[in-house]
Order: structure tokens, then C-alpha cells, then sequence
């Protein structure tokens, strides 16, 4: 028997594992959550800390303005799931690989994850109760619900957010890894919707639903 | 109601509601975001604090001290619960005999060691990274399956069928395979990590869960806190997928239940993405040696199979030999499965468990066999399909067409113009191949029961404790009681998930559907005999239809029955044993893909896939087709890119999240193309349906591995299929 702190396991395994792999265990007092700075020793001063990492901020969610006293440390997911209880939009990793966060900000698509509530201020964010409601479809809901472009259903609002975009993207002649054609306007063909959907992992597999869905509002729009 | 026979004519084959592509009735609240998953519960209870988990830093060992100070002090923290604090909480389910939480001993990477409890997330997250654990690290663990004595076939365990003189017949046979395969851990990696909010009103507990198999989770719940089971509420009316990841309850109750117990307020617990992988369970490593032998006319004479896999414990691994046994005909079978004791997570049922990495194996065996004889892989499996079960030539399967999957889906496909010889055919830069593949998964069923409701004012209310994993349960369900109660399924309402309604087959096995629209169908009937006695007529004299029930002339709309009160029904549906002896019910499938391998780089891709499916009733063929090609496309990822790579030192699966664990994505996915067979199982169930979501992957990441030795001329029998195994052996450019 070996005994050690935290697994134990040398900076050198740690670059040899990858990061996300062990970095929590080996060095809990060196990272405090996401503000990266050495914990303080005592409660009141971690008390002090907790207090300063706190901020206000102010941004529009589906049309309606929002002030919210924030934890620096909560991402716009967070806030809107937990602080505003919009829970339509999904946690699926917290770490910006599944898409099921995606959500809109002025306009462009991101994964709400990834990015800080706090760094919001003023901006307009659209999530999917902002597109439509069960009584009020937006017509890419009703398209996935036509075309089963779902099973579980939890990747879902992500996906229609993103299908949203995606079909916005082309239109605007933002281009894509497998555009052919970047001087003139971008043909939505399946593989440049695949391939801008592809941020989306849907594991139920639902993707050639979803693409018959996308395909029928782009030619509803059309 | 007591299913004892095979079924006859019914009210399903008038079919005016089931077996209509209806759309899902709970579509609305899932694109509009408004379907509740388990954490986001906010309005279930009010007072929710947020645990954070924390797992083991190592694989194998003890943990000799938890430091909690500097987590207690910090801001927010409610309290801790260390795993030092409880005894082992572990073997909770038959099925499931894994430590949740408690005790010292450390037996996986990631074994939940303690939860932290803050009013907010990032406050127990961060206070969650100052606990100092001191680990005293057991160095003696295996981690490394093909250093098993199982791999090399050397096991005592006994044979799961031996029958005839495989050894002799093998020796003789005019044309033999003898080779190897292997197949690697895989996760399940629905949606939705594992999550629950749990509250506590004196020793009752309630958990707004994601659960496939309700009953068994309350009854693992009791077990877990020491409580009776009438003390324990289940709530999982959705379910961010689970694949067999949810079919017991995890660390994720157990921790959410015990802080909450602790710090006496609700408490909800999700497990984080990068936990997941290790904390919970997966799909088994396998190491298969096939060895199958014919005579010069294709018809096999004898198969082996030898199947090593890793397991934690005595219950668990991936246990390839399940549609080995019964597949193909063949005389002379000897085949056992092997699991070797490892300190991994434990491995548990993923998918089609068993089917998918036997059939991974088994059908490149085949296409290497067919080749051997110089016969068309279809023909092949034509030549060696059996109407009988191979093991016991008595017991007949009760309806299969494993035949016409292959020949409507060769039809089809186009396969007569496919280009047998491997490595021949070009597209530009890249060479494209066909592959094909068979499918086969049992089709068991579970006792299920559900309540229905006449209410007052002609409609019906369902409920149930089943789920819905995404399969349809929501919508298939109400088209059954639709169907029997002569509605529509506008007319129709459910609920599911709850442990306070009648306890169901639950979701997993392929066996959900199946089984819950036969209880449903009991306790509709059970509702009609009711109104067949306040009409003081025979149930059998009344035919249920437009909204009314009709007696000879007489019509007397639902609405009236009750006369302003609702009349409610229970019952559930009981298998009988003539289901197992008298035949083998199965499902059956044939897969068809074209691949594209870039000449110059290896870079797999695939341009179509077809699947045929033989599954009896297709009770909804708009989400039974979602489920298939559900099923297509997870087995693209077993194909091609899903691996949890292991690190033999330290003994955990490397790629723990997302990012490095891949799955098949958008661009990953042609057109698919799903075909069921026009078939009823009348030994399945009354409605004479089997499950088809677990059929659907059965064989498809082997159909993908012929198609790629069709296109390239290299076989690889290592998943996944990587540009790495073939680049090496391309033709030069």
C-alpha cells in the first residue's frame, strides 16, 4: 500500500492523463471554483472572497429585462436555469461539448456554458421559451415535433436553437468548414446543415429527423 | 389479466389507432423546453440546496482520511457527507450489486466519496475541491482485460450451451474460420447526466429522479436508507435518455438522499459530465474467439465462441454469447462466456446488452466465413438461418423472418450491383464498399400494470409508473387504451413515471413497449368489464367505438357511463411460461451500408444505411422508425469512433467526457432508410408486438466493418474501425 494525498498522481501523469482528467483531485487548494486564485486560509476570509464575487447584471432574456445578482462564477446557463428558472435550455456537460446549452445572444448562437452570466451586461438573449410555447409554436418546434426530430427530448431545445441559426447563418453567407463556395450565397444542402448542426450531439440519434425538419422550415421560408 | 396463450383476433387488428404514425402527444412540451427533467424540479419542492460530488482519486485501495475544515468553513456549505461516515451502501438491486457510497474501501476510479452541500452550485463546487482526502493506494489491481487468463480462453466457466461435438465436428468441417475480435468499453452518454432532487418529510423521502425502472429504484431506495418502500417516492416523468444507464438507481440518489437527511433540507445532486463515465457504469470490453466450420455447400456445422469481459463483480460485463446461441443453425456449438474480475467500474447493460458485441464479432465472422466459401454474405445467412432454436431443435421460434430481412433489404438496397471484390470500386479519392449484417435480440416481456380512468366527461386518463426514455411510452400507450376504448388519442390523457401509480415493466431490455401497452390493454379491459356490468350486458357483446359503446342498436356515448362520477380500472398483464417454453420469441433485422474510405487518408465515412426490422406489430412506425435509426446511429459510433480508452496504470477510462469520448454527430449521419416487415407475434403479447429499440443496433457497426473491408480489401476485427488500423495496409497512392 501507497499512501497519498488526492491520488497522488505527479504533474508528470497529469500531462500524460490530460487535464480534465485528474486536475480537481491533485491540487484542491490551489483552485478556488473558477476564480482561480489560492484559497484563503480562514472562513471569514473566504466568507470576504464569496462576498466580492458577486456581481449585478443586467440583460434581456426572451424580450423581458432582467437585473440579477449573480455569483461571478455562475455561467449564463446557470443563471437562467437555476437563478431565473428557465429551464428549457439543458445542461448536458457544463464544458461546452454536447450544444445542448445553445441558446442566442444579439443574435448569434452560443453555448450558454461557456460563457459567464456576469459578462452579459445589456446584452439580448433568446432561449427556447422565447421562441414559442406549446399553445404558440415557432414553426421549427412544430417542424421537429411533425418530423420526430427528437426522442428524449433533452438535447432538443439546443438542437431548434441551433437549427434556428443555422438556417440565419446561411442565409447571412456566413460560411462553413464545408462550404464550397465562399464568394457567392451558400446553398443550405444537407451537408452544410450537417455540418453547422454538428455542434448538437443528439444520442438518441436523431439527426436524419432533425434534418428533414430543418429542410421543411427552410422551405417554408424559401 | 393473464397472457397464456397466443393471442387471436383481437381488438388491435381492426387497428384504427395503433400502428398509425401518430405524433408523440408529449412533442409540445419537449420543443418548447417545458417537459421537466429531474434537476430543473425547481417547483417540487421549495428550500433546494445544491450537493456537489466527489469521486475517488484512484481505482483501488482505502481512504484513510477525509479533511473537511477547510470545506466546511467555506461560504455557503451547508454540510458534507463523507463516504467515512456511512457503512457501504451497495448491492441494492439483484441486477446491480455495486457499492453506491460508504465505507472506506475504494473498489473504482470515481467512486463517490463524499457529497458537499451549498445554498448554491458554484459555492458546493468549490467547496467541494478544498476537501483533503488522504488515499492509501492498493497496487496489486488488474486493469488490463487481454492480461486476463479469460482472454486466452483459459476459464472455468462452464459453457452456456454445448451441444453435440463441436470440437470433432469443428476438426473435420471442409471450411473453417479461427479468429479473434474485440470490442471496447463503451458509455451510454444520453443527454441528460444522472440527476435527483431529494426531500425528506420524517422518514418518508420523495426523489424527482431519472429512472428507467421506477419500482426497482424504490425498492433500491428502501434498501439504501434503511425504510420501508411505502416510504419511498419515485418521480421521473421524463428521462434525458438512458440506454440502460438509468436502469438502477445511482450515486446521485444515494448522495442526494443522504445530504438531504443530513443538512434536513431538499437537496438535488447531478452527477458532473466527467463523472459519469467513471462513477457509473458501461458497456463491457470484450475479447471473442470465434471459430465457426462448414461443409463446401455453406452450411455450418459447428460454432465456438469464447467471450472474456471485464466485471467488477460476479454480476456484470458485456455477455457476447447471448445471440451467439441461437442465431444461426449449426449442429455442433460450444460457447461460454467468460467474465474476469477486474477493478474497473463495473460494467452493466448498455443497449442491446450482449447482442451489440456479439454481433460486432460475430457478423465480420460471418462476411470472413461467406468469403471463404465464396459465397454472398446474403446467401450465407439465408443458408444458415434455422426456424428452430439451434440449442433445442423442439422449441421453435414463434415467428421469424430473418430471411425476408435480408431479401427485402438486398432488394432494396441494390445489393446485386454492389462490387464483390474488396478494394475495387472508386468514387474520386475515395473507395466505397457494402456491408451487410444480421440482427437478432430476445424479445422479453415483464408483468406491467396501469390504472385507467373514465372521467365524466367521455375522456380517459392513464397512469402508470412506466417511462418514457425517449421510446414513445407517452404516446404508444395512449394509442393502446385509444384503441380498446373505441377514442381517439386526442381524447386520451397519461401519466407516467410515478411510483404511486401501478407498477409496469419499465423501460429497458427492448421490452417496454411491449409489455406496458399489454397492461394498459388489461386494465382497459378490466374498465370495460366495469361498463359492461352497468349495462348489465356481457363485455363480449359490446363493441367500443367513436366515443360510445354500442349493444346491438344501442349506443350509449362514454361520457354517459358514469353518470358525472369517473370510474376508474387496475389491472396488469402476467406473462405465462407457455411465452418461453413452448417457443422462442425473438426479433430479427438485416442491416445494409455503403461506406467511403478516403484513399489517401483512411477517413471513414458512411453514405447510406438501410435497416429491415422483423419486430412483430409496429405499434407507432413513426417512433419506432426514430428508434431505429436511434439505434443506426449509436452503432455508427461503436463502428467508428466509440472507445473508452483505459489507463492501465491508474485504472480509469481516460476519455471521460464528450469531447473525448465521441459519439456519431450530425455530419456523421447519411440517409437512413428503416423498413419493417409486415409481421404479428401472436406468442409476444395480445398486441401481438416486440421491442424493436434494442434490435436496431444489433449488427449495424458490423455491416459498417464489412463495408470498409469491401471498400478497402483490410479487415479489421479490433473496434473501432479507425483510420489508424487501415491506413497502413491501403494500396499506395
Amino acid at each position: 500500500m501507497k499512501r497519498e494525498h488526492n491520488g497522488g498522481i505527479t504533474r508528470r501523469d497529469l500531462m500524460i492523463v490530460g487535464a480534465a482528467t485528474a486536475a480537481t483531485y491533485a491540487f484542491p487548494k490551489v483552485a478556488y471554483g473558477q476564480a482561480n486564485v489560492e484559497a484563503p486560509a480562514s472562513g471569514e476570509a473566504l466568507k470576504a472572497l464569496d462576498a466580492s464575487l458577486k456581481s449585478e447584471v443586467s440583460f434581456t432574456v426572451n424580450g423581458t429585462a432582467r437585473d440579477i445578482a449573480v455569483d461571478n462564477r455562475t455561467t449564463l446557463l446557470d443563471a437562467l436555469r437555476e437563478t431565473l428558472q428557465l429551464t428549457g435550455t439543458k445542461k448536458g456537460c457544463d464544458h461546452g461539448q454536447c450544444g445542448a446549452c445553445t441558446v442566442s445572444v444579439n443574435g448569434r448562437r452560443i453555448n450558454s456554458c461557456l460563457t459567464l452570466a456576469v459578462m452579459h451586461q445589456d446584452d439580448e438573449i433568446t432561449s427556447i421559451e422565447g421562441l414559442g410555447t406549446p399553445d404558440d409554436l415557432h414553426p421549427m418546434q412544430a417542424a421537429f415535433i411533425e418530423h420526430d426530430g427528437y426522442q428524449c427530448g433533452y438535447c432538443t431545445p439546443g438542437q431548434i436553437c441551433s437549427a434556428k441559426a443555422t438556417l440565419e447563418e446561411i442565409r447571412a453567407g456566413i460560411p462553413s468548414h464545408v462550404t464550397a463556395d465562399i464568394t457567392g450565397p451558400i446553398e443550405a444542402s444537407d451537408d452544410e446543415i450537417r455540418e453547422r448542426m454538428s455542434g448538437n450531439i443528439c444520442r438518441c440519434g436523431a439527426y436524419s429527423n432533425i434534418l428533414a425538419a430543418i429542410k421543411d422550415v427552410k422551405g417554408q421560408n424559401a | 389479466m393473464e397472457f397464456n396463450n397466443p393471442a387471436e383476433n383481437n381488438v388491435f387488428d381492426r387497428a384504427k389507432v395503433i400502428g398509425q404514425p401518430l405524433r408523440r402527444i408529449d412533442g409540445p412540451l419537449k420543443v418548447s423546453g417545458t417537459a421537466p427533467y429531474a434537476y430543473e424540479r425547481h417547483d417540487a419542492v421549495p428550500g433546494q440546496a445544491y450537493g456537489y460530488p466527489v469521486g475517488s482519486a484512484i481505482a483501488k485501495g482505502r481512504i484513510t482520511n477525509i479533511d473537511t475544515s477547510a470545506a466546511e468553513a467555506a461560504p455557503g456549505v451547508l454540510g458534507i457527507v463523507t463516504t467515512l461516515e456511512h457503512d457501504p451502501i451497495e448491492n441494492l438491486w439483484d441486477y446491480d450489486p455495486v457499492r453506491h457510497f460508504g465505507g472506506d474501501e475504494i473498489l473504482h476510479y470515481h467512486q463517490a466519496v463524499a457529497v458537499v452541500v451549498a445554498e448554491t452550485f458554484e459555492q458546493a463546487r468549490a467547496a467541494a475541491n478544498l476537501l483533503d482526502i488522504t488515499y492509501e493506494r492498493d497496487e496489486s489491481a488488474n486493469f488490463d482485460l487481454s492480461k486476463t487468463p479469460q482472454a486466452s480462453g483459459d476459464s472455468d466457466a462452464d459453457p452456456v450451451q454445448n451441444v453435440g461435438d463441436f470440437e470433432s465436428a469443428f476438426a473435420s468441417a471442409a471450411v473453417k474460420l479461427d479468429q479473434t475480435y474485440t470490442t471496447p468499453a463503451e458509455s451510454h452518454s444520453m443527454m441528460e447526466p444522472h440527476a435527483t432532487i431529494a426531500a425528506w418529510d420524517g422518514d418518508k423521502v420523495t426523489l424527482w429522479t431519472s429512472n428507467q425502472m421506477i419500482e426497482w429504484g424504490r425498492q433500491s431506495i428502501a434498501k439504501a436508507f434503511d425504510i420501508a418502500p411505502d416510504n419511498v417516492r419515485l418521480d421521473s416523468p421524463y428521462l434525458g435518455g438512458g440506454f440502460g444507464a438509468k436502469l438502477f438507481v445511482r450515486s446521485d440518489a444515494v448522495m442526494a438522499g443522504l445530504a438531504a437527511r443530513k443538512v434536513g433540507r431538499p437537496v438535488k445532486v447531478t452527477l458532473p459530465r466527467p463523472m459519469v463515465f467513471n462513477n457509473t457504469t458501461h458497456r463491457g470490453e470484450t475479447i471473442q474467439h470465434i471459430r465457426i466450420g462448414a461443409d463446401e455447400n455453406g452450411k455450418i456445422t459447428a460454432i465456438g465462441h469464447h467471450n472474456a469481459t471485464n466485471a467488477l463483480t460476479a454480476v456484470g460485463g458485456e455477455n457476447a454469447t447471448l445471440p451467439i446461441v441461437a442465431f444461426y443453425a449449426g449442429a455442433n456449438r460450444h460457447i461460454v462466456n467468460a467474465p474476469a474480475k477486474m477493478h474497473l467500474p463495473n460494467s452493466n447493460a448498455m443497449r442491446a446488452p450482449g447482442e451489440t458485441a456479439g454481433l460486432m464479432a460475430f457478423e465480420i465472422a460471418m462476411d470472413e466465413m461467406a468469403e471463404k466459401l465464396g459465397m454472398d454474405p446474403v446467401e450465407f445467412r439465408i443458408a444458415n438461418d434455422t426456424q428452430v432454436d439451434p440449442g433445442n431443435p423442439d422449441v421453435p421460434f414463434s415467428d421469424r423472418h430473418f430471411v425476408e430481412c435480408l431479401e427485402r433489404g438486398a432488394e432494396t438496397f441494390g445489393w446485386s450491383n454492389r462490387n464483390t471484390a474488396p478494394g475495387a470500386t472508386r468514387d474520386g479519392a475515395w473507395m466505397i464498399g457494402h456491408g451487410v449484417a444480421g440482427a437478432y435480440r430476445p424479445a422479453p416481456v415483464q408483468k406491467s400494470g396501469a390504472r385507467v380512468v373514465l372521467e365524466p366527461d367521455g375522456t380517459l386518463r392513464v397512469e402508470s409508473d412506466m417511462t418514457d426514455i425517449g421510446t414513445g411510452s407517452y404516446t404508444v400507450m395512449a394509442q393502446t387504451a385509444a384503441e380498446v376504448m373505441g377514442l381517439t388519442i386526442d381524447d386520451v390523457s397519461i401519466d407516467l413515471g410515478d411510483s404511486n401509480y401501478p407498477v409496469s415493466a419499465g423501460s429497458g431490455g427492448q421490452w417496454g413497449a411491449a409489455s406496458a401497452t399489454a397492461g394498459v390493454y388489461a386494465a382497459c379491459v378490466a374498465l370495460r368489464e366495469q361498463i359492461a356490468e352497468r349495462l348489465a350486458v356481457a363485455e363480449g357483446d359490446l363493441t367500443f367505438e367513436d366515443g360510445a359503446v354500442r349493444h346491438g342498436d344501442t349506443s350509449t356515448p362514454l361520457s354517459q357511463i358514469g353518470k358525472g362520477e369517473e370510474i376508474a380500472a387496475e389491472d396488469s398483464i402476467e406473462f405465462g411460461d407457455f411465452r418461453s417454453k413452448e417457443a422462442l420469441v425473438s426479433t430479427f433485422g438485416a442491416h445494409f451500408v455503403e461506406v467511403a474510405v478516403h484513399a489517401h487518408t483512411g477517413e471513414i465515412r458512411i453514405r447510406r444505411m438501410l435497416a429491415v426490422c422483423d419486430s412483430g406489430r409496429i405499434l407507432n412506425p413513426l417512433t419506432a422508425r426514430s428508434q431505429v435509426i436511434g439505434a443506426m446511429t449509436m452503432g455508427v459510433g461503436g463502428a467508428i469512433m466509440e472507445e473508452m480508452a483505459v489507463d492501465h496504470r491508474h485504472g480509469f477510462f481516460v476519455n471521460h467526457d464528450l469531447a473525448g469520448y465521441e459519439v456519431p454527430v450530425h455530419l456523421d449521419i447519411p440517409s437512413q432508410e428503416v423498413i419493417f416487415l409486415e409481421t404479428t407475434d401472436p406468442y409476444s403479447t395480445p398486441l401481438k408486438a416486440k421491442g424493436v429499440g434494442e434490435l436496431g443496433l444489433c449488427g449495424v457497426a458490423a455491416a459498417i466493418a464489412n463495408g470498409v473491408y469491401n471498400a478497402t480489401g483490410v479487415r479489421v476485427r479490433d473496434y473501432p474501425v479507425t483510420l489508424d488500423k487501415i491506413i497502413g495496409q491501403l494500396p499506395a497512392v
